[in-house]
């Protein structure tokens, strides 16, 4: 009895840190700390180059760097928060640009529209998240693993393909459409922005993406309240291929050559920005707001490391030390949210 | 408070206490875990500790470990008071303790198993030979010398892991090996083998704890017994020899307080039938289970943990693939294995495990208690939180769950709350058949009263309701009607107001090898 007097006089003081949680957990609070980590890179950058950083030129440098990766890591999201991981996106992505640059497709590409291109690389990928999902979500095969021999079996089958050569694109108007501006900003740029736009809107205010977070969060609980746990699971796969398609695009415009080595390590990068972003790697807790931070943060840092011309390899370590920063707080805010 | 259930201690006998537990308080936010729990463990008896599932076995397992520390209450260890701040001082103290799962490491050998944690080195380089020298005369004390030391563990049967665990245990030295649910894992044979080498570890001085939910053991190697029931001791070393099995099942199973029930009504003539049951089993679990549930009607089934009365509930509900026999629902028969055309159905299971099997523990209570709803709140992909958050707190209102706030975590909230949660994403969802696992399982008393008042309103308003319940009292006070199941069968099916505890008592006896 004492024990419920307690509890009912509680909510008269707990109104307003619930309001503070939630706007902590729509994502405002916790991005504060991306947010000033972004600021503190940017006065370095500021500090060490000067104009040659703060310029218009210099930030489509960076967001043209980040839009690639960026488009990624909105797909690893996703599989984060669904509970799993996707080691395959990189080599998946070098195998959609072969596969979109093939002398076949290349050639029905001029006949008809660029557009083949971009659907043969989409559907690549899509199929290979499929390959995923279902080992997955219906073989029960570790998403570790299965990813893990996506990895290597895509990076393979594009060497197959290719020959172990790089494919030039030579259909004038896909190099015309993707290497073109709209409003002065990139169109590789306007595609990250747009794919950041629907994965915010697909996990926040969507059935799927309230699916995604109950199977990450509680596979057992959403099974019992009658959600479909396995397919909604092979989905996310799908997913993550579908936006490993769309970089080969935009690695094929960038680069204008569809290449076996495309992609290489960029899961790494992918995952490393989803996670200083702030999703939990455990499942359950995603946040694309925090994803483009993420992206952001290393596209910036590795531009200030280029303007003052510091090694590639600073640059890792620099990364890698970040990577651990931001897990050790994530970790300590997550411990103060399960005490409250 | 706890009238008519407390025993009266029984004179204690001469031989001073090795240990001895005084008005233990362990408390969990939202969850009550222990609540006065009193134990004396003499030296060289095998003592066992009973209580159904939640009264406070493992937390108190763990407190003697070293896991958790306890809130209140005196631990006098050899005459001593004793802190036990760590597993390790738990260890250096001599009291040891064997995991139900068995926390041995597959991959090292047997040696290297027993010594884990205390490695015998010297300059930082394995003394193996030493190590396998003592390991081997640590099984030969308990009658293992079949067992290599060098072999690896992986390679051995749950038994011959636990005779590795208890040979750790003595190479700690220790005085009490605590023994949770040792015979869990064992086929007969093992459990004939395990009790030898308690006999013998007793007959050295050592003294052990035995858990276990098989009475029939107890009978056969316990000394003394102390039984917990919600977190507290209701009676405290009786004497095996003296003890019927009957008198345990009940102070085990029995009303805490005097627990009111809401009144039943009587059933409409023409109340149709809403589930029926046909046949149903589960290889090796249940077999050839039928009942039907008509709407407004509450369906208890009571039976002895392990009689698989929670396997028919989640068998009914999809969540495992009956191996034979139908459910119909309202007519229409239930795809086996599918949750999911269950719950379209309008089947709901509150199940047994709440915090791993019903809720997301860091999310709003409002995204729990819409869980299996919120797409029909939802205008095509796009979710309507607002429409959610109003018909979560219709329901919070309703079953007065507080605090009233759906925004905050679930894990915050008592078990009694979380309940109600659970209760209204399927009052959201417009049930007509309701499955309730241990509904008042780590539910104060307080918050029982409140859930059995809204069982019985949901079944007025013509929900079918089928209740699991460790406590026989629970379920007779709750259900229209009782099924008794005993090994995975129904032994007995008749209205709740024909049959008492005893009845129940007498039928679960006697389909059990007692």
């Amino acid at each position: 009895m004492t024990e419920q007097d307690v509890r009912a006089a509680a909510p008269a003081t707990d109104e307003t840190p619930s309001r503070w949680r939630r706007l902590a957990r729509g994502g405002g609070g916790r991005n504060v700390g991306l947010i000033i980590a972004l600021a503190l890179l940017c006065v370095v950058g500021v500090a060490t180059s000067g104009e040659q950083f703060a310029n218009v030129n210099n930030l489509m440098t960076i967001l043209r760097l980040a839009a690639v990766i960026g488009v990624l890591s909105v797909g690893m999201t996703f599989v984060i928060t669904g509970g799993g991981i996707d080691l395959s996106v990189g080599s998946v992505l070098g195998l959609a640009s072969i596969w979109a640059t093939t002398l076949a497709t290349q050639t029905m590409a001029e006949d008809t529209h660029w557009i083949v291109m971009v659907f043969t690389a989409l559907a690549v990928g899509t199929v290979a998240g499929l390959i995923n999902g279902i080992a997955i979500a219906y073989g029960k095969v570790v998403p570790f693993i299965a990813t893990l021999a996506m990895m290597v079996a895509a990076r393979g089958l594009a060497e197959m393909i290719a020959n172990r050569q790089t494919q030039t694109v030579d259909v004038a108007s896909f190099k015309d459409f993707f290497r073109s501006d709209i409003l002065g900003i990139d169109v590789l740029v306007w595609i990250f922005a747009v794919v950041a736009a629907l994965g915010w809107v697909l996990l926040n205010r969507t059935t799927f993406g309230r699916r995604t977070i109950a199977v990450g969060g509680n596979p057992e609980a959403a099974r019992l309240a009658g959600i479909k746990v396995n397919r909604h699971t092979m989905y996310l796969y799908m997913l993550a291929g579908l936006t490993a398609g769309i970089a080969a695009v935009m690695m094929l415009a960038r680069t204008t050559a569809g290449s076996s080595t495309h992609g290489q390590y960029y899961e790494l990068d992918a995952i490393a920005a989803v996670v200083v972003g702030g999703t939990l790697l455990i499942g359950g807790r995603g946040t694309i707001v925090g994803t483009v931070f993420g992206v952001l943060i290393f596209s910036t840092l590795t531009n200030v490391f280029t303007q003052n011309n510091l090694s590639i390899s600073a640059q890792s370590v620099a990364k890698g030390a970040i990577i651990v920063a931001a897990v050790l707080l994530q970790q300590r805010f997550a411990a103060r949210h399960r005490s409250t | 408070m706890a009238d008519g259930v407390s025993q009266p201690a029984p004179s204690e006998d001469a031989g001073p206490a090795l240990l001895h537990m005084q008005g233990i308080v362990k408390h969990f936010p939202g969850a009550r875990a222990l609540d006065g729990v009193d134990l004396t463990i003499r030296a060289g008896e095998v003592h066992c500790l009973v209580g159904q599932n939640g009264a406070g076995k493992s937390t108190l397992i763990k407190v003697l470990s070293g896991a958790h520390h306890p809130d209140a209450g005196t631990i006098t260890w050899r005459g001593e008071p004793l802190t036990v701040a760590t597993p390790v001082a738990a260890l250096r103290a001599g009291i040891a303790t064997m995991y139900q799962e068995l926390d041995v490491v597959d991959g090292l050998s047997v040696a290297e198993n027993v010594f884990l944690g205390h490695e015998l080195a010297s300059g930082g380089f394995t003394q193996r030979r030493t190590a396998a020298a003592r390991t081997r005369e640590l099984l030969l004390r308990l009658g293992h010398g079949d067992i290599s030391p060098h072999r690896e563990v992986g390679r051995l049967s749950a038994a011959g892991k636990q005779i590795v665990s208890m040979a750790r245990a003595l190479s700690h030295d220790a005085r009490l090996i605590i023994m949770d649910e040792p015979s869990a894992v064992l086929d007969s044979g093992e459990v004939a083998n395990l009790f030898r080498v308690v006999r013998e570890l007793t007959a050295s001085g050592v003294a052990v704890l035995y858990i276990s939910h098989r009475l029939e053991e107890i009978r056969q190697i316990g000394d003394r017994i102390t039984v917990l029931k919600d977190g507290r001791t209701v009676a405290e070393s009786l004497p095996v020899a003296a003890t019927p099995t009957a008198d345990l099942i009940r102070l085990m199973t029995g009303r805490t307080l005097g627990q009111t029930f809401p009144v039943r009504r009587a059933l409409p003539a023409d109340a149709a039938e809403v589930l029926a049951v046909e046949g149903l089993g589960l290889r090796g679990v249940f077999e050839g289970v039928s009942f039907t549930v008509r709407a407004g009607e509450v369906v208890g089934l009571a039976g002895l943990v392990g009689s698989g009365r929670s396997e028919i509930l989640e068998t009914i509900f999809g969540a495992r693939r009956a191996s034979e026999g139908h459910v119909h629902v309202a007519g229409t028969p239930l795809r086996a294995g599918a949750v999911e055309a269950a719950v379209r159905a309008g089947v709901g299971l509150a199940p047994e495990e709440r915090k791993s099997q019903g809720l997301l523990l860091d999310e709003p209570v409002y995204r729990n208690i819409t869980l299996s709803t919120f797409s029909r709140f939802a205008s095509g992909a796009f979710l309507d939180e607002d429409a959610e958050r109003a018909a979560a707190g219709d329901q919070i209102r309703a079953l007065d769950l507080r605090p009233a706030d759906p925004d905050r975590a679930a894990r915050t909230l008592s078990g009694g709350n979380q309940q109600k949660a659970m209760l209204a994403r399927w009052l959201v969802h417009g049930c007509r058949v309701l499955l309730l696992d241990e509904p008042t399982r780590g539910v104060d008393v307080g918050a029982r009263a409140e859930i059995y008042g809204l069982v019985r309103r949901l079944a007025e308003k013509g929900t079918a309701v089928v209740v699991v319940s460790s406590e026989i009292e629970e379920v007779l006070g709750l259900a229209d009607r009782v099924l008794v199941i005993s090994e995975g069968r129904v032994v007995h099916s008749g209205p709740a107001d024909q049959i008492d505890e005893h009845g129940v008592l007498d039928l679960v006896m006697e389909g059990s090898p007692a």
